[in-house]
This record gives C-alpha cells, sequence and structure tokens, in this order.
C-alpha cells in the first residue's frame, strides 16, 4: 500500500498550525507566564539568591526555557483532546493517509509554536540584559537540546491527549513537569539544597539539561552532563513515542 | 466480491461491546448506484455498522466487503473506496468552507484542489461562505459542507450517518436532493436514519435492523405488501405543518445542482 506520509503529515501540520495563529491566546499565554517568571526572579528575587554570577539572568535564562516548553506542551494535549472529541479525527480514519500523520500533524505543531515562544523568550531577555559570548556551534547545540526536549515532552503530552477523559485531564499531566524547574539547578546552585533534595535535584532530568545549556552560552566545557541531559531528552522520546503510538492503534482500532 | 453488481456485501456480522451483544448476525447487501437505507430506532446498531464497514472499528465476527475489498483484510483498499459522513459534522471549525475542502482534497491527493474546492463551494451553494470560518455556519451548512467533503476524489460508496439529524425541513430536503444526484450519478450511497419518511422518499432498498439483526429488507413496494391491504377512505387532507411552514418562509434558497 502506498501511503504519503509526508504530504499527509505537511498538510496535518498546515491544518493544526492555523488552529495555533487563529487562537494567538495560546501563544500569549506560554510565553507570558515564563516572562512573568523571569522579571520576578531578576527583579525580585534575584538580590537575594546568590548564584555565583554577577547577571542573574544569565543564570535563569535556561530553566525558563524550560519552563516555557513545559507549560507550552499542555496545548498539544488539550488540541489532540478536542481532535479525538469531534466528528473531524473519524473522517481522517475513515480516509486512506497515513494514519501516523494525524499525530505527527501536532507534534510538529508543538515544535513551531514552542520554537516561536523560546525566541520571543531569548529577545525579551536580551532586553533585560542576558548576554552571551556563545558562537553559532553553541547556540546551535542549545536549539538541538530545546528541540529534544520539546519533542521528549510533547510525545508525553500526545500519550495524556489519547488518555484524557476530559479537557481538564488533558492538561493536568503538565503541573508535576511544569514543578521540576524548581527542584533543579534552575533557579539557585543546587548545593544550597538539604541532603535528600539536593540529590533529587541533581540526579533528574531538568538539571543536566540546565547546566549543559547554561555551560554552552557561558563557553564552558560541557563536560558529561550533556550525555546525561541526551540520553534523558532521547530515552524519554524514544518510550512516549512508542506507548503513543500504540495506544493511538488501539484507539482507532 | 464475485458479484460485479454489488457495492456492499455484509455476511453474518456479530459484534458486541464488553457483554453487551450490539450486533448479532447483520447479512444485507447493497447493489451499486443504489441508495440503500438503514432503519432502526436510537441504539439499534446503525451506527455500529457503518463504524465497522467505514473501519474505524472492528467487528468481532463475519465477512464484509465494500467495493470488493475485504474490509477487516484490506482497510486501505476500501478506505480509498469510500467516504464517510457521520453523525455529527465532521468538519474543522476553525478553518473556513474552502481550507476544510482543500484539506481534504490534498490528503486524497487530487490535483487541482483549489479548484476542485471552488467547483464543490458553488455546487453546494457556498460560495459566499467559502472564506468564512465554520464555526460561523447554520446547520444546513456545515452538513451541505460536510457532504461536499465527502464527495472529493468521487469516491465509488459514500456512507451518511443520520444525514438530516438536527437540520431544520429546508435544510433537509436541501440534504435530500444532494443525495439523489448523488445515486443519479452512479454513486452507492448506504444512509441510516430514524426518520421512516426519509427512507421513503430516497431509499431504493430499506433494511430494518431491530436489537441486533435485520428483521425485514426490500425495496418500499415489497415492504408495504407485509402490511395488511390498503383500504380505501375518504379522509380530508389538512396541509402539513411541514408544508405550511415551506409556503410561508417560501423555499427561495440556492438549490444544490
Amino acid at each position: 500500500m502506498k501511503t504519503h506520509f509526508f504530504s499527509d503529515t505537511w498538510v496535518m501540520l498546515e491544518r493544526s498550525l492555523r488552529h495555533v495563529f487563529r487562537s494567538v491566546d495560546t501563544i500569549i499565554t506560554v510565553t507570558i507566564m515564563p516572562i512573568a517568571f523571569m522579571l520576578l526572579f531578576v527583579y525580585v528575587f534575584g538580590g537575594a539568591i546568590h548564584a555565583g554570577t554577577d547577571r542573574y539572568v544569565n543564570y535563569l535564562l535556561p530553566g525558563i526555557l524550560l519552563i516555557a516548553i513545559a507549560s507550552g506542551i499542555a496545548y498539544t494535549s488539550y488540541r489532540l483532546f478536542l481532535d479525538l472529541q469531534s466528528g473531524i479525527f473519524e473522517r481522517f480514519h475513515s480516509m486512506p493517509i497515513a494514519r501516523s500523520s494525524v499525530l505527527w500533524g501536532h507534534v510538529l505543531t508543538s515544535l513551531v509554536s514552542n520554537a516561536i515562544s523560546v525566541t520571543v523568550i531569548v529577545l525579551v531577555a536580551l532586553v533585560m540584559g542576558f548576554r552571551s559570548s556563545a558562537g553559532v556551534l553553541a547556540w546551535l547545540g542549545v536549539a538541538g537540546i530545546l528541540v529534544l526536549f520539546t519533542l521528549a515532552l510533547t510525545w508525553i503530552a500526545v500519550i495524556a491527549g489519547l488518555s484524557a477523559k476530559s479537557t481538564d485531564g488533558a492538561g493536568a499531566f503538565a503541573y508535576p513537569i511544569l514543578f521540576l524547574p524548581f527542584v533543579s539547578s534552575a533557579f539557585v546552585p543546587t548545593a544550597t539544597m538539604p541532603g535528600p533534595v539536593r540529590a533529587f535535584a541533581e540526579n533528574q532530568p531538568v538539571t543536566s539539561i540546565v547546566n549543559s545549556i547554561r555551560a554552552l552560552f557561558e563557553q564552558q566545557p560541557v563536560g558529561g552532563q550533556i550525555w546525561t541531559a541526551l540520553a534523558w531528552c532521547v530515552g524519554v522520546m524514544v518510550i512516549a513515542s512508542a506507548l503513543a503510538m500504540l495506544i493511538y492503534r488501539r484507539k482507532i482500532a | 466480491m464475485e458479484d460485479e453488481n454489488v457495492a456492499i456485501h455484509v455476511h453474518g456480522l456479530h459484534t458486541s461491546f464488553k457483554d453487551l451483544q450490539v450486533l448479532k448476525g447483520v447479512d444485507f447487501e447493497v447493489a451499486r448506484g443504489s441508495i440503500f437505507a438503514l432503519l432502526g430506532s436510537n441504539g439499534a446498531g446503525k451506527t455500529t455498522i457503518v463504524r465497522i464497514l467505514t473501519t474505524l472499528l472492528k467487528p468481532d465476527a463475519g465477512t464484509m466487503h465494500v467495493n470488493g475489498f475485504d474490509v477487516v483484510l484490506q482497510p486501505s483498499r476500501v478506505r480509498e473506496s469510500i467516504s464517510l459522513t457521520g453523525q455529527f459534522a465532521a468538519v474543522d471549525e476553525v478553518l473556513t468552507g474552502r481550507e476544510n475542502l482543500v484539506m481534504i482534497a490534498e490528503l486524497r491527493h487530487v490535483k487541482g484542489a483549489g479548484e476542485v474546492a471552488d467547483d464543490l463551494l458553488d455546487r453546494f451553494g457556498l460560495s459566499d461562505a467559502a472564506g468564512r470560518r465554520v464555526s460561523t455556519y447554520s446547520g444546513g451548512m456545515r452538513r451541505r459542507l460536510d457532504i461536499a467533503m465527502s464527495l472529493i476524489g468521487n469516491p465509488r460508496v459514500i456512507f451518511l450517518d443520520e444525514p438530516t439529524t438536527g437540520l431544520d425541513p429546508e435544510g433537509r430536503i436541501e440534504v435530500w436532493q444532494v443525495i439523489q444526484s448523488l445515486a443519479d450519478r452512479g454513486t452507492t450511497v448506504l444512509l441510516t436514519t430514524q426518520h421512516l419518511e426519509e427512507a421513503e422518499k430516497l431509499a431504493d432498498r430499506i433494511a430494518i435492523l431491530h436489537e441486533g439483526t435485520i428483521i425485514v429488507s426490500g425495496t418500499l413496494e415489497e415492504l408495504r405488501k407485509l402490511l395488511p391491504p390498503v383500504k380505501v377512505e375518504y379522509v380530508e387532507r389538512q396541509p402539513t405543518l411541514e408544508e405550511i411552514f415551506l409556503a410561508i418562509v417560501g423555499n427561495n434558497k440556492k438549490e444544490p445542482r
């Protein structure tokens, strides 16, 4: 059977992006919250935090970007859930298309919309005094890590969207993920935390990802952290996407 | 299937949801180019049959062929032959009418998606609303768009699950005209309905689904013979409320060609 996976996925992406751009409030929501955090931490708490850098915004930005992505992916499960409720999915599934293109359309949309909000946040950070000496390669490295992080979380969002029973349920899974950066090296050095908290913070994915991005921005050697970070992202992505496809096939018979 | 003139063939179809037996041995055939109405009350299993024949649901047992392809073994060939207009309008509310049509044309890899869309918009009297989001459409317009989307790529067999549910009388008549014109062009139509009148108006053959099996099937004439002979009585025929409604409102909408 010939299917047209790429052209079908492109049509699905086009459709889903139209949904995003016609409800601009979703992009604004996911962009404003992290910016508010950034303002709060730099101008309110920042003075009391000793992160060992003179520019706290430099220290803070990697974590803020992860928070933006973690809140952005909730919309993927929300949109997917709404699609499953509507008749349009039945139509797609009764048509001769590559069925996985339906999910890939949502996943790629998540990449595009998160890329937009990340770009906006970096621009705001520049205005707030963020400076990096990183070269093109280091920036590409940061972009690569963020793409992998987005894909990993988006596939988790797909699972949530496919299994949700209500609209609220579709977004609820994002809260624990959103909480992870707070118990990591994103806002303060882990060395200041008491034993058990520190052990958790140093061994959960966000810390290695934040440290890698920070090192890339500061032209420091990334060390073994980057492999830990990549292993987390790729591992979660592979497992979550396989599981999502499995659930999807079960669901649509 | 063996017979070239059979568009849909269903034999011994069984399906249950958990412990509930929904279909207990359904058999029927639909001739090519005919309109076949599946009649039954709510929960009789009409939608389940449609979902199975359109490859959305796997049956427990039975052999089903659509356009000569086995529904269970060759689902992708079946999907190439059919289109489905489900019970709830399967349109994208955020997109415009035209974008909906272009999207389906692209997914079906039809050449000149834009022209196909414009042609259908014109045929279904939706040209003026082409650039508007579907969320602003009336129920009748949505249904027309829904059916227009189902015609793209000229599928041999079209499934319409309760196509007129929730429509006003004018909308219903519009949809009836569309269905009739489909059959006139040689498309096979299987429609489900709870309205006896709808089956009577449109269908070449009617099957009545009751408690999981087809209890009667045949042409309207054949079904009529099952009833006691007609008595001739003098009854003053009052206009129906529908006729009054249509006379007052005036059926001046653009008719689908």
